[in-house]
């Protein structure tokens, strides 16, 4: 098939961005959507061009470190990662027809600078987690792993909510640029299990607190962020998230250092 | 130093490893060590610093266990946060000796397994120490909140994995490499909260300073800004991960390289059984020319999934649901009955390569060219079928184990594992080779450390399935931080190096003087068309069979595609902002190197032992043949210089804990 690709050209964070288009023939529908990028940048190079920026790395749906906006939609049509849509997906579009344009955009936030192209600065989750989204213990300080049972129900519910990839794409979905699922699906991991207790009340508050501190807005329930999830992290994460902040506050929970 | 020989190496002195205390017997070696070494006091921590490359299973639980004993860490990795880390793609298991299913699990036969599985080319000391700290690896996981699979009571769940008979294995769906290395970044961050941990995100480490023979301190560079910076400390600890993509077609994520240890081994670091490659056979075929990697599915599929081809290289083209009971082989359980479709990797991936061969393969014929250099075309895969299992326990049990992964194959290839069998072939995978190092995870360059996938030791030929994810929380969370002591003592006394040193300006120079000289390529090709006409090099003739003619032919080869690159490639952008052909090159010009090291390697070796497969040497079943009394040793490859011959040096591999046997798995 042929298409045409709109993108975000932006040489640096400090440089204003653009879009380009450019014209493909010869994809075929088993091409990975990354795999059409590398061969765009092969076509760039030949053309004495140079090729489009973009993250990728491990091209399995795992790292989280792909992610683009494809036309409006984080991570495209499917939902998946970037790197696990296949262009025979973008193909079961009805509209989708031989010469479509395919808009791509690096993700859209103030928390998410743009580094250059495609590419966006995502610390912003990294230092939410900072904040508290851990369990405190020293190595080899660890009890044996059985003298704490974990009910199954409780602990494949944490799985699910642990499945989250950091990605950003539900920043990117957000109209308010909310990273409530994110922090949500820490807080509902680790609070899910009998290891995360302690910190339960403080880890909600300390989090939120960098939550706000980086820019992202707050949730306004609209369901976008799960809706583009590529790892169906469940909405109600952010209704466990809301229930211990309430908690917190009642009980005059403060942040910690 | 010997003469040149077979006109491409000299042999050195014999090395040995000295750390572990050979007084005492197996059981105790670590804990004497431990107790031998010396210790820093906690007041005097925080006035040591440690570099810690790679944010991994091994380099992010050692930059957080380091940290939290007082240390002043800097962690470098080249993602943009360190939970991307390339450990978080491993899908089956942790393996640990908990025996919590009764079934006879013990250290001492975790310890076998592993030995046997590596086909005796492992080193006891390193391998005994690994079973040995496994259990507590869980523990320390479970406690920092990772949501392993649990029963109905409450209690851990386990599985079996390839080349053992017990089920040892913890996991987390199959998510479970995500799950750990969630448990390690999660470890990390709060080190970063409270100060003992600085991380350079989007860094590239291009250069190791070494003054007066001790690791110093790195050159990075910021792969944001092009910046070049040198970072100085009392130790370095490299946890950079495995080479596999010097095959360009690997199931690595796109930006694994070999360019940290390589530096290390131009600095004089020992490179050891470069040519151990591990083959692994359960990934998606490869579906064109334009594909830029494999993508692993996991061996825990072996579980419940049944391998099997056509027994008519007519019915290939059916549609395999038509092919009744009778006229498909079930090679492994035939040939294997003990094992059957749980046989270790090496051994599967070579029998799917054989079914191949012999004209069985099924899926798309692909276009591939002989070792003589003719094109043809052939099937390269083979089925893992469900049905049976999906008879036995039903669609929804088979979904809990493996729905995600089922998913995963659908999005990629289109098909529906739960109506038509899943078409795999081998790929390359892991590396055992690595870095040379002794008992204590040091480098012969004092003040070098190295763990996890980066270095060599644990794993000899081939690695049980499980095991990578057991041995980089081994090191990184439990081995180096007590080995570490010991040397940050003596570097307590040492005190700190002089930032003016002529080493620190001379390795950010050359580093400086590498990008100028890449910048100013002009040629016609890109970067991707070198690497992918180095990755076909050596799949043809250094992946899973290795030949005499063909290994010499692959040096030649490569030698002129070096050549090439520097006559013909272009590098677009500039070398001071975000530049990722320039990153690519950087990294290529490494795995030419060690691409011709890893054929030099694999020539001299004249014999098989598991995943190094010489076609010269196999028994009369087709078996992997080695020759102990010639090749008992780790090769411990020193650079001998620009264009220089290489320089072997022979660690003994001595076996007193386990007899040495013709691995049988039949």
């Amino acid at each position: 098939m042929n298409i045409k690709l709109k993108i975000w050209r932006q040489k640096n964070q400090d440089s204003e961005g653009h879009f380009e288009e450019y014209s493909m023939t010869g994809i075929e529908e088993h091409m990975s959507f990354l795999e059409v990028l590398d061969l765009l940048n092969e076509q760039l190079f030949a053309e004495g061009e140079e090729p489009v920026a973009f993250d990728s790395d491990c091209r399995e749906g795992i790292c989280g470190q792909c992610g683009v906006v494809i036309n409006g939609q984080a991570h495209g049509p499917i939902r998946s990662t970037t790197c696990q849509l296949h262009m025979r997906h973008l193909a079961e579009d009805p509209s989708f027809k031989d010469g479509s344009t395919i808009t791509i955009e690096p993700w859209r936030s103030t928390g998410f600078p743009v580094l250059k192209d495609l590419i966006v600065d995502r610390s912003a989750l990294d230092r939410i987690v900072q904040a508290g989204g851990y369990i405190s213990v020293n190595t080899g300080a660890a009890p044996e792993a059985h003298s704490v049972p974990v009910q199954k129900d409780k602990a494949d519910a944490a799985f699910e909510a642990a499945a989250c990839i950091g990605c950003g794409a539900c920043v990117a979905a957000c109209p308010n640029a909310s990273a409530m699922l994110f922090t949500g699906a820490k807080i509902s991991h680790l609070g899910l299990l009998p290891q995360g207790q302690p910190e339960r009340l403080a880890r909600v508050v300390n989090m939120l607190n960098q939550h706000d501190a980086e820019g992202f807005g707050g949730c306004t329930n609209i369901g976008e962020c799960a809706a583009v999830c590529p790892k169906s992290v469940p909405l109600e994460v952010i209704t466990r998230l809301n229930r211990d902040l309430g908690h917190a506050l009642w009980k005059g929970q403060k942040a910690t250092a | 130093m010997t003469e040149l020989i077979d006109g491409l190496y000299r042999e050195g002195e014999k090395i040995a490893d000295t750390k572990a205390p050979h007084d005492v017997p197996i059981a105790q070696r670590w804990e004497q060590r431990k107790f031998n070494a010396n210790l820093v006091n906690p007041a005097n921590r925080r006035k040591l610093d440690v570099i810690v490359v790679g944010s991994g299973l091994a380099g992010g639980a050692a930059a957080a266990s380091l940290g939290e004993q007082g240390y002043n860490v800097k962690c470098f990795f080249y993602q943009d946060s360190a939970r991307r880390a390339h450990s978080i793609a491993a899908q089956g298991g942790i393996n640990a000796a908990k025996n919590y299913r009764n079934d006879g699990d013990s250290v001492y036969r975790l310890f076998y397994d592993t030995v046997k599985g590596g086909d005796y080319r492992a080193r006891e000391d390193n391998v005994y120490r690994l079973a040995e700290v496994s259990a507590a690896i869980i523990d320390q996981c479970v406690a920092q909140g990772v949501p392993f699979a649990r029963e109905y009571g409450g209690l851990l769940d386990n599985r079996s994995f390839g080349g053992v008979q017990v089920s040892r294995t913890f996991y987390a769906r199959g998510q479970t490499g995500q799950q750990l290395l969630i448990g390690a970044y999660q470890a990390l961050e709060r080190q970063v909260r409270a100060g003992t941990v600085k991380e350079y995100r989007r860094h590239e480490m291009v250069e190791l300073i070494v003054i007066d023979g001790r690791a110093r301190g790195i050159v990075t560079r910021d792969m944001v800004t092009g910046e070049i910076a040198t970072h100085l400390a009392d130790a370095v600890v490299l946890c950079t991960g495995g080479y596999g993509n010097v095959f360009f077609l690997s199931t690595n994520a796109m930006g694994c390289n070999a360019t940290a240890i390589w530096r290390a081994h131009r600095k004089g670091a020992y490179f050891a059984n470069p040519c151990y490659t591990q083959i692994h056979p359960t990934c998606i075929p490869q579906s064109g020319d334009f594909q830029s990697k494999l993508t692993l599915m996991s061996e825990s599929l072996r579980n419940d999934g049944r391998i099997w081809v056509p027994k008519r290289a007519e019915d290939c083209d059916k549609d395999p649901r038509d092919i009744p009971e009778e006229d498909r082989d079930y090679y492994l359980e035939r040939i294997y009955p003990a094992f059957g479709n749980l046989v270790p990797r090496d051994i599967a991936s070579r029998q799917a390569k054989n079914m191949c061969d012999e004209g069985r393969g099924v899926g798309p014929a692909i276009k591939e060219r002989d070792a003589q250099g003719n094109e043809r075309m052939m099937r390269r895969g083979v089925y893992l079928d469900f049905s049976e299992a999906i008879g036995r326990l039903g669609r929804d049990a088979v979904s809990a184990r493996y729905g995600n992964l089922f998913e995963m194959y659908q999005r990629i290839t289109g098909d529906d594992p739960y109506e038509v069998p899943m078409r795999i072939y081998p790929a390359v995978h892991y590396t055992m080779g690595g870095l040379w190092v002794d008992y204590d995870l040091e480098s012969n360059i004092p003040g070098l450390y190295v763990a996890g996938e980066a270095n060599f030791s644990d794993h000899g030929a081939n690695r049980l399935g499980a095991s990578a994810l057991m041995q980089g929380l081994a090191d990184g969370y439990f081995v180096l931080p007590d080995t570490l002591n010991d040397y940050l003592a003596d570097m307590l006394r040492e005190g700190k190096v002089d930032p003016d040193a002529p080493e620190i300006a001379e390795a950010r120079k050359s580093v400086e003087d590498r990008i100028d000289r890449l910048m100013a390529l002009r040629g016609t090709r890109s970067v991707d068309d070198f690497h992918m006409a180095l990755g076909r090099i050596m799949w043809e003739y250094c992946g899973m069979e290795r030949r005499e003619e063909g290994l010499r032919e692959a040096i030649g080869q490569i030698r002129a595609l070096k050549e090439e690159f520097w006559r013909d490639a272009r590098i677009t952008g500039e070398a001071m902002e975000l530049n990722q052909a320039l990153e690519k090159a950087g990294r290529l010009l490494d795995f030419f190197e060690l691409a011709e090291l890893m054929c030099i390697d694999a020539l001299h070796r004249r014999e098989s032992c598991g995943g190094h497969f010489r076609a010269e040497s196999q028994t009369p079943e087709g078996e992997a043949l080695r020759h102990d009394d010639e090749f008992l040793y780790v090769a411990a490859w020193e650079w001998g210089g620009e264009n220089q011959p290489p320089i072997l040096h022979k660690e003994d591999l001595i076996y007193k804990d386990i007899e040495l046997k013709q691995r049988s798995y039949k």
